[in-house]
């Protein structure tokens, strides 16, 4: 964006600018006020559905029982491997099930630095980012 | 544990066990409104009542103790910065009628990138930590217990670490919060991408939960130069986070809208504020409505804050408040006191009593101005939205400015919060999900690529919101910055029991002076500090200064702290007077019957006191069968003591309310001197009664015995039936 862009000091032009408003009804200009806000939040939604952060990936390994600390631990280095992408708890249970660890225990080592090689390769090129 | 009305709260036994406590329940709790005749009166705006409650001050006196609870769940905000201190403080609240508990976040908290563990001290609220709020939690259940009424406990799920405090309060039974991810990007500068990514997560898992959420648009009448300008972009931002969550899955009888009338006098509020809550409650009819007291306008004055509260008390009964927020009406001076919390509940509990059923006698128009006011108001949001669209979307409208601008919008004064859809704190920290992406958990938002399973769990074994005894405590990090270490160095004075003033914290000692200085404000306002200084006062400042006049005076409010306790066994406190019982007196008087003659003295025309000692209605003598000959008000002595004599009267009463160069005294003095000329002083029982008469007072002055405010016939009763035993 460039400083062009920045709003400007404008009168209000309340009058002029209301007119298509004038001949709806109160529902319709109800209707116009939802349907407005609706066009302007489907795309934040889809962002949202889309994408992911060091946040919601603690959140995720915070529900799958991991204190903060072991949290935090492991989704800085899943992002130092860059596999935020997979999801950090997807990374822990692949680590379980390959290494025939419990969750926990899968957890705590990725958190002591252990199985990163592995993690990397069982996820392919993702890996090497 | 059960707590006891007579026991202070244990904040030790609180901490026991702490690693073991489960929240009794999850989500929130609304009262049940039922209506109810209370105390001989009809509410048709009312719900349940107390176990354990403390009624509005003239309902201890003249309404028979009743407290009637308001319909809406009234809001109380605490922010101490030590959760010790504040669960102390929502005890209190919760005994004069507060049920939702709105614990402040401290500065800093929502750029954290993580959750906070232990209980470290905040500024200007706490960090909220798992082992804060389980403990917060766990005291709120014992005061539930003790008030009667379930008490929802309240904080924020915002800033960059909103994912996992919304899995935290999950797990701990927070039963509502603060969501709205405009609110990190205007106000915290949380990068906006982030923002909204992290908070869809947060919605979901808080939706599982049963919480309230409640959005952040009255930032903006905080924030904004001239805050009734701002109407139309708030109903904007209401928009965007009701039909964001929305989507998310949230539905709408579990969105609140955080409402605050933008104006205040002397601006004719209620032309701007009630047209406004009109719009919004017509666009918005199916959320909830958390009616907030203005804070923008608050100065140090506590009593023009109050009178703002209750015009804003008036907005919310006039259309609707399902939670009614307050704010203490020390807010523009300090952060809030103790009291200062009691005192915007019991605000709110007044108005919002006095003006019970008002919707079933006042209608509002649908026409004129009223109408003409909430339609353009719609009118002007209907256009922001639309320039939204223009520019290309939410994110390019925030980056260009188009938010918390201080024009009347479409009038523009380029001066919004602009910011940059790649800075902020954590820009960039967002990734797009892989085909693969995968999070084996329950109630996880958006792209998830979990194979055929039961529960979202199941590949896992399990998780906290399925099985909490999954949930890791975490006690303490810190070994200095702790509850434990803050308790420790207050152990002595907790133990010795010794009795400190405090507004805050624990033995704080803090206290404030009022005073009228004869002075103008300046010279008043050092004079003052001196005063204080001469008392003894450490740290005074000036909190308050009002000018009555510029020479005239000066009122003033000051604070400081005492350095000193007081122990209670080095007092000596007289015994409490033990009244005999009713019945005891009623035979008394049946076996041998007692007239009285009473009567208000002097030039005097104050006659309600007497008359409630008096009258049967009241619960006065005549109920015990005492016959008392009331010779009205203004009577001069002469005349009370002939009257004495004529119906042979056990007891002479007089009221004397004026207390006018030392009148009272007089008067009381020449009743004592009159009868003993009369020869008739040993036969016959004087009392003296009067708002500043004090028992000590008037038995210096002759009589048998003083009463002051808050006296009841029972008092007087009991006390001449066993003085005439004496005799």
């Amino acid at each position: 964006m460039s400083e062009r862009d920045r709003v400007q000091s404008r009168p209000d032009d309340f009058v002029e600018r209301r007119k298509h408003l004038n001949d709806l009804s109160d529902e319709q200009l109800q209707e116009r006020f939802w349907k407005l806000t609706d066009r302007i939040v489907q795309p934040l939604v889809d962002l949202a559905r889309e994408h992911t952060s060091p946040s919601i990936e603690r959140s995720v390994l915070l529900r799958m029982g991991f204190s903060s600390i072991e949290a935090k631990e492991i989704v800085e280095r899943v992002q130092d491997h860059g596999l935020l992408g997979k999801g950090a708890g997807h990374v822990v249970y692949r680590v379980a099930s390959e290494h025939n660890l419990s969750i926990r225990e899968a957890g705590l080592a990725l958190a002591e630095g252990m199985y990163w090689d592995e993690a990397s390769q069982l996820f392919g090129a993702g890996g090497d980012e | 544990m059960q707590l006891q009305p007579d026991e202070k709260l244990d904040v030790e036994a609180i901490l026991k066990d702490l690693e073991n406590y489960r929240p009794r329940r999850i989500g929130w709790r609304w009262r049940q409104s039922n209506g109810s005749e209370i105390g001989g009166f009809s509410y048709s705006e009312t719900s349940e009542t107390l176990k354990n409650g403390i009624p509005l001050p003239a309902a201890i006196r003249s309404f028979g103790g009743i407290d009637p609870q308001p319909d809406c769940v009234i809001t109380t905000e605490i922010a101490s910065g030590r959760f010790e201190d504040d669960i102390r403080r929502m005890r209190m609240a919760a005994w004069h009628g507060a049920d939702h508990m709105m614990v402040i976040r401290t500065a800093g908290q929502s750029h954290f990138d993580g959750l906070i563990e232990g209980t470290p001290e905040g500024v200007g609220g706490i960090p909220i930590t798992r082992k804060q709020i389980r403990a917060t939690r766990k005291a709120l259940d014992l005061v539930e217990d003790e008030v009667g009424r379930p008490l929802n406990f309240h904080s924020y799920v915002s800033g960059v670490a909103g994912s996992e405090i919304a899995v935290l309060f999950a797990e701990e039974g927070v039963a509502g919060a603060h969501q709205d991810p405009q609110y990190n990007v205007l106000y915290r500068n949380v990068n906006m991408v982030r923002s909204f990514v992290d908070a869809a997560v947060a919605k979901k898992i808080m939706n599982w939960a049963e919480m309230l959420q409640i959005d952040g648009a009255h930032n903006a009448n905080a924030t904004a130069r001239e805050a009734w300008k701002v109407m139309p972009e708030l109903l904007v931002q209401h928009a965007i986070n009701t039909a964001y969550s929305e989507k998310i899955g949230m539905p709408r009888e579990r969105i609140a809208l955080s409402t605050v009338p933008p104006t205040a006098p002397p601006a004719p509020a209620l032309r701007m504020d009630l047209p406004y809550a009109v719009a919004l409650r017509e666009l918005f009819s199916d959320c909830k409505m958390r009616a907030q007291m203005n804070t923008r306008y608050i100065e140090s004055d506590t009593r023009e804050a109050i009178v703002t509260h209750v015009l804003n008390l008036m907005v919310s009964r006039l259309t609707s408040a399902d939670i009614q927020s307050t704010i203490t009406p020390d807010e523009g001076r300090n952060v809030p006191w103790h009291h200062m919390n009691v005192s915007a509940v019991d605000t709110a509990k007044q108005a919002l009593l006095g003006m019970d059923g008002l919707r079933e006698m006042v209608q509002l128009r649908d026409d004129g101005e009223l109408y003409e006011r909430k339609r353009e108001i719609i009118e002007r949001a209907v256009l922001f939205l639309e320039e939204i669209e223009e520019v290309g979307g939410y994110f390019e409208a925030v980056a260009q400015g188009h938010f918390v601008d201080s024009g009347h919008y479409p009038e523009r004064n380029g001066d919004g919060i602009a910011r940059d859809i790649e800075g902020g704190v954590a820009a960039g920290s967002i990734v797009p999900r892989d085909e693969d992406y995968m999070a084996p958990v329950c109630e996880h938002f958006g792209y998830n690529s979990l194979p055929e399973v039961d529960r979202d769990c199941d590949l896992v074994g399990g998780c906290t919101l399925c099985d909490p005894d999954r949930i890791i405590y975490i006690d303490e990090l810190d070994p200095e910055d702790n509850v434990h270490e803050r308790l420790r160095s207050r152990t002595e004075a907790r133990a010795e029991g010794t009795v400190k003033p405090e507004v805050e914290w624990h033995g704080d000692g803090v206290v404030t002076l009022n005073m009228l200085l004869p002075t103008s404000e300046r010279i008043a306002q050092h004079a003052g500090l001196e005063i204080a200084k001469q008392m003894g006062l450490e740290d005074s400042s000036v909190i308050h200064s009002g000018s009555m006049h510029p020479q005239e005076g000066t009122y003033l409010e000051i604070k400081g702290t005492v350095t000193f306790s007081i122990d209670p066994d080095d007092l000596v406190i007289p015994e409490e007077e033990e009244l005999l019982p009713e019945e005891e007196i009623r035979e008394a008087v049946q076996e041998e019957p007692m007239k009285v003659v009473a009567a208000t003295v002097g030039e005097d025309e104050h006659s309600v006191g007497m008359r409630e000692i008096i009258d049967i209605k009241h619960g006065g003598l005549e109920r015990y069968g005492i016959e008392a000959e009331y010779l009205g008000t203004s009577v001069p002595i002469e005349k009370v003591v002939d009257a004495a004599i004529e119906i042979d009267a056990d007891a002479i009463l007089i009221s004397t309310i004026i207390t006018h160069a030392g009148v009272h005294r007089t008067n009381m003095e020449r009743l004592d001197q009159l009868c003993r000329e009369k020869g008739m002083r040993d036969e016959v029982i004087l009392v003296g009664g009067g708002t500043q008469i004090t028992d000590d007072l008037a038995r210096d002055c002759g009589m048998d015995a003083g009463f002051g405010r808050g006296t009841t016939g029972h008092d007087v009763a009991s006390f001449l039936v066993e003085t005439r035993r004496e005799k």
